[in-house]
Parts: structure tokens; sequence; C-alpha cells
């Protein structure tokens, strides 16, 4: 499990700290068409790894550029959706009563509409979207399931000694919530962001696929592979690489999302966020 | 005579489920002066952890106080204030500390923080000064290198050391009431000892005045200077200290006293009070104590028994008062069964 941990995270590392690097590590310009003739559709080379499309880009520079938009539609999806599923389950079980059940009973709605047809209804209402609108749009369809589990662990902390005994000397409830109950449910914050960003990686290729998520000039690993879609039989690099790489980076992301779930998993071993502080 | 510093009247505690209503706290009166130790004992469902929670106004619905309940501290109604203006006086005038100091430290926060917090809730001080009171504090409690152990993490202390960061907190601001429930019976006994001396220490050094809840009859009498005695969410007996342990009147505080393990009696076994605390939701009529009582009669169980006086400061809710001849004519009581006493 520690391995696999290990492994985990270091394919995101390398694939973010490339993505950050990309100037300097991306062979060519990703939107330059140098020769939109003589050198169209090259097979991988030593000068061009991944080949070249159809509009002569190198297929490994537009890869690594690429990296940047998937990651960062990812990594900023997920904030959303761990921000608003965070607080939302986390006042539907502080309050509870009456609140949690109209609270719950909405987030019952949105979970019985299947994800990907809410965003593809919703996507196609712009025509050209903006990409922060795209992160905006993921990330607010993404934390309907977090919510119900941090509802249940918070309904669960409710009663415990310590939230007893900081309201004996005193704390309010925001203070009680934010201060001593939302710490002792980050181990499951942090699992759902990792899984999430896996997950968002998948949906927003899917997307971009489908012509609905990230628009040209700029690509993200999905739209990479669908400027390669319509030729797969003569020039099957350009879809190839950006889909082992989306693969990849959501294996990596799962298993490492695994990984802390059995770390933090009390019947699986006692590693309690405050030995990790330690 | 002036005002005492708590003085609770005819409270209340009822949970209402539906119909059903468990009276958990049913009718309890007492005072607690400046700077005395008052024990409220009774076993497990007499009420007395569901009292000390009503005096902070801590008990969550379906549980309710009932309106003419009256908690006065410091000249104050309690239970006309706001949330906030409760708020200002939990941690702050009156503090509690609990049983468990395991769960009641919050785990992912040091426990400096967690005494710094208290001083922040509800002073101006600011985040630098709150944790030198809080090592200040930390030290007063007789924690060794009390700087490096205000970065440590609860699970990282001994029982005893969380229950003396406990007492850290509930102190750190000077409260003029401490309610203490049962504070030592996590504890080892040789722990225990040292934390009711450090409890009795910081008593005189802060001069607060100390409610003590506990089933423990020896802790009773090592630093209460007068006791209330609970069973079925009821007063049964009050007294001073010296009173009680000398002349207990109720039969429940007799089989209390001898169920206390004792070294200079030369008994074989403990003795128990037979049967259990009856539900709260189901008292039964009369005396309450009559299922579990020697000496139960017909009139314990039609009339209610009031809390007859029976000396100085000392009352007791057992008709025995005024029919004190049952007493040696009606079968062996309690303590007899274990040699010498009555």
């Amino acid at each position: 499990m520690v391995r696999h941990a290990g492994i985990a995270s270091g394919v995101i590392a390398v694939i973010v700290v490339v993505a950050l690097l990309a100037p300097w590590v991306a062979p060519y310009d990703p939107i330059a068409q140098p020769d939109i003739i003589g050198l169209k559709n090259l097979a991988p080379s030593f000068s061009h790894p991944f080949g070249t499309d159809s509009f002569s880009r190198d297929v490994l520079s537009r890869c690594i550029y690429g990296a940047r938009i998937s990651l960062s539609v990812a990594a900023l999806a997920t904030a959303i959706a761990i921000t608003l599923g965070t607080l939302y389950g986390a006042i539907a079980g502080y309050v509870g009563g009456a609140v949690d059940a109209v609270l719950m009973r909405i987030v019952d709605a949105a979970l019985s509409i299947p994800r990907v047809l809410l965003l593809i209804a919703i996507l196609a209402l712009w025509n050209g979207l903006p990409l922060w609108l795209l992160i905006v749009v993921l990330g607010a369809t993404g934390w309907f399931g977090l919510s119900r589990m941090v509802r249940a662990q918070v309904l669960s902390m409710r009663e415990l000694d310590f939230v007893a005994a900081a309201r004996a000397l005193g704390a309010s409830g925001p203070r009680i919530l934010f201060r001593h109950i939302l710490p002792n449910v980050l181990p499951t914050i942090i699992v759902a962001a990792t899984l999430g960003v896996g997950h968002v990686i998948i949906l927003e290729a899917g997307l971009s696929y489908l012509g609905l998520g990230v628009q040209p000039p700029s690509a993200s690993w999905g739209s990479i592979i669908q400027d390669g879609a319509d030729q797969i039989g003569a020039a099957w690099w350009i879809s190839l690489f950006p889909g082992l790489l989306i693969v990849t980076t959501a294996i990596a992301c799962n298993a490492l999302g695994d990984a802390l779930r059995a770390a933090f998993d009390p019947r699986e071993n006692a590693v309690t966020m405050a030995e990790l502080d330690s | 005579m002036t005002d005492p510093l708590l003085s609770v009247s005819d409270l209340r505690t009822y949970f209402h489920d539906g119909e059903v209503v468990a009276r958990a706290v049913d009718g309890v009166s007492f005072d607690v002066a400046e700077g005395e130790t008052v024990a409220v004992v009774g076993e497990s469902g007499s009420g007395k952890s569901v009292t000390a929670l009503s005096i902070l106004r801590l008990i969550r619905p379906p549980g309710r106080i009932e309106t003419a309940s009256s908690i006065r501290f410091q000249g104050r109604e309690l239970l006309q204030l706001s949330d906030g203006e409760m708020r200002t006086i939990r941690g702050n005038r009156i503090a509690m500390i609990f049983q468990e100091p395991m769960s009641a430290l919050n785990p992912v926060l040091t426990v400096g923080e967690q005494i710094a917090e208290v001083v922040r809730v509800h002073t101006d001080a600011s985040r630098h000064d709150a944790w030198e009171r809080a090592v200040e504090m930390l030290a007063l409690t007789g924690i060794s290198a009390p700087r490096e152990r205000a970065s440590e993490y609860p699970h990282q202390l001994s029982g005893g050391m969380r229950q003396r960061v406990m007492i850290a907190m509930a102190l750190v601001l000077k409260p003029a009431l401490l309610i203490a429930d049962e504070p030592t019976t996590a504890l080892d006994v040789t722990i225990q000892a040292q934390i009711l001396e450090l409890l009795q220490r910081l008593q005189e050094q802060l001069g607060m005045a100390v409610l003590l809840i506990t089933h423990d009859l020896g802790v009773v009498a090592e630093v209460a200077d007068r006791v209330v005695v609970m069973y079925g969410g009821e007063v049964v007996e009050r007294a001073t200290m010296t009173e009680l342990f000398e002349a207990p009147q109720h039969p429940y505080t007799e089989g209390l006293m001898s169920a206390m393990p004792r070294l200079d009696r030369d008994a074989e076994r403990l003795v128990t009070i037979p049967g259990v605390v009856p539900p709260s939701t189901a008292w039964p009529s009369g005396c309450r104590f009559r299922d579990r009582c020697s000496y139960a009669w017909d009139r314990c169980a039609t009339e209610h028994p009031p809390l007859y006086p029976v000396g100085d400061e000392h009352e007791s809710r057992c008709h025995l008062a005024v029919e004190p001849l049952r007493r040696s004519e009606s079968h062996t009581p309690l303590t007899v069964r274990v040699g010498a006493d009555s």
C-alpha cells in the first residue's frame, strides 16, 4: 500500500513539475504550425517523440502544455467542489433537524441526475465557453457525494466529549464547527480531493472530446485526443499519447486516494491527523 | 446572610420523546456558597450529570429545562439569559471538567492551543498573550516543562496529564465556580489522589467554589464541605459532610455508605444495594427508592416523602424522619450486615 502511494505520488509529482516548467521543457511551441504540408502527421521519431498532428504541431509539446490546462482545471474544480461540499455537509450535520433533512433531500435529488448529462445540459448553453466557467461548472456539480460524507462525520462528532467540552467552555457554534470539528474531518476531505482530481481529469477530457470543454486554441489532453480522433487509423499517435497521460494521471490519483484512505482508516491502521502532524 | 454564589431551585430537566417524558431531574434544589465544595452524589441514572449540564444550559433537545426551574448565579437568573450572554458565562465564570480526559480534548489541536483558545474566546488577549497564559496555567497545574508540553498533542500525554490539561483549560480564566463531573473516575487510584489535591490547592489559590459530581463517597469524604445525595432525579438527603458521614438519615445514603469498601471492618464481601435505579420515564409512586429499601412500608407506596428537616442543615426525603421507631423495629438495615454501626 505504501509502495503504491510512493509510485503514485511520484508520477503525479513528475507530471505537475513538467506542466509547471512547460516553457522550458517543451521542445516546440505547442500552437506553432511550422510546415503544414511537410511536417504534417509525422510518426513518432527522435525529433518528435509523440509525432506531429495534422497542423504539423508537435504532439509532445501540446501534451505538456495540455497538462497545464487539464491539471489546473481538475485542481481548481476540485477545490471548488471540496469547499462547497464541506460547507454544505458541515452545516447540515451540525445544525441537524429540519435544516439537515431539507439540505440532504436536495443532495439526493442532485445525485439522482447523471453528472455527465447535467454537465452537457449546462455547458451546451454557451457557445465558446470561457475556461473559468468550465471550472466553476465542474466544481459546482462535483460536491454532492462529499457533502454527504462530511455531514455524516460532523453528525457523529457533534456528540463527542471534546465538542461538549468546547461548548462548556463557551465556544460558539461556528467556532466549534470550524475549529474543533472540521479539522477532524480533514482526512475524509483530503481523500475525497485526491480521488476528485482524478475523476475531474477524466470528466474534463470527455467533455473536451465532445467539444464542450476547453475551447481552441488552448488545448487540454481531451481536446488533443479529439484533434486526432478523425485520423486515428492514419496517425494513431495524436490520440494515443494524451490518452495514456489521462489514464496514468487518473490511476495515480486514485491509487494515492486509496492509499490515503487506508492510512486514515482506524480499522486498518491507527494513523491520525495528529500523528501525521507530529 | 449574603446570597449564595449559585442557587438551584426546583430544577426540572425533562426529556420529551413523543408522549413519553423522562424526568431525569425532577425538582432539585441546592445552594453553593463562594469558595466552598459541594458534592452531588448518586449512582448512574440518579440525574446528577444532567443537573450539572443544566446549570450550564448544555441540555440539548429533546431535553428541556422546565419553566418553573430557577438557577441563580451571582445574582443573575441563568435561565433567562440569551444564548450569547450564556456563552460569556461558560468557561469564564462557570467552568466544567469532564470525566474522560481522553476524549474531552480535541485530538488535532495542541493542548496549549486548546487552553489559549478559552482565553481568546472570552478576552481580547492577543495570540501571544493567550499562549503565555496557557503555559502559566499548565505550570500551575504542576506539569513539568509546561512550555514544551503546551506544544504537544493530547495523545502524547498520559491520562493524569490530560486531566491536568482539562483543569488548566477550565481554570485559566479563574472562574467563580468549577463543575467537576467525575473528575477522577477514569484515572488510576494514585493519580486520583494527586488530581484531588491539585483541585483543592487551586481552589484555595483561586478562591473558587467547586460543585463536585461523583458516585465515589471516598472522594466526597476527602474534599466536600457539604453533600447533596441524589436518587431518582431528586435530592434525597442534604447535609454537611461530617454530619452525613456520622449520621446518614436516608436509607439510600446508608446503603451507599455500607457499599463503600473499608479497611477497618472485617467484611467478607462488599455490600450492594439490590436492584437498579428505576427508569426516569416511570418513577414509582410515593417514594422512588421504596423498591430497593429494606424499611419500606405501606406509607412509602402512597405518599411521596418531602425533604424533612432532620437536624442542623440536614434534610432527608424519607418518612423514617417522622416515624423513627420503624428504623429499629423493622428489618435488618443494610449497614448491620457488615457488622459495626447502627
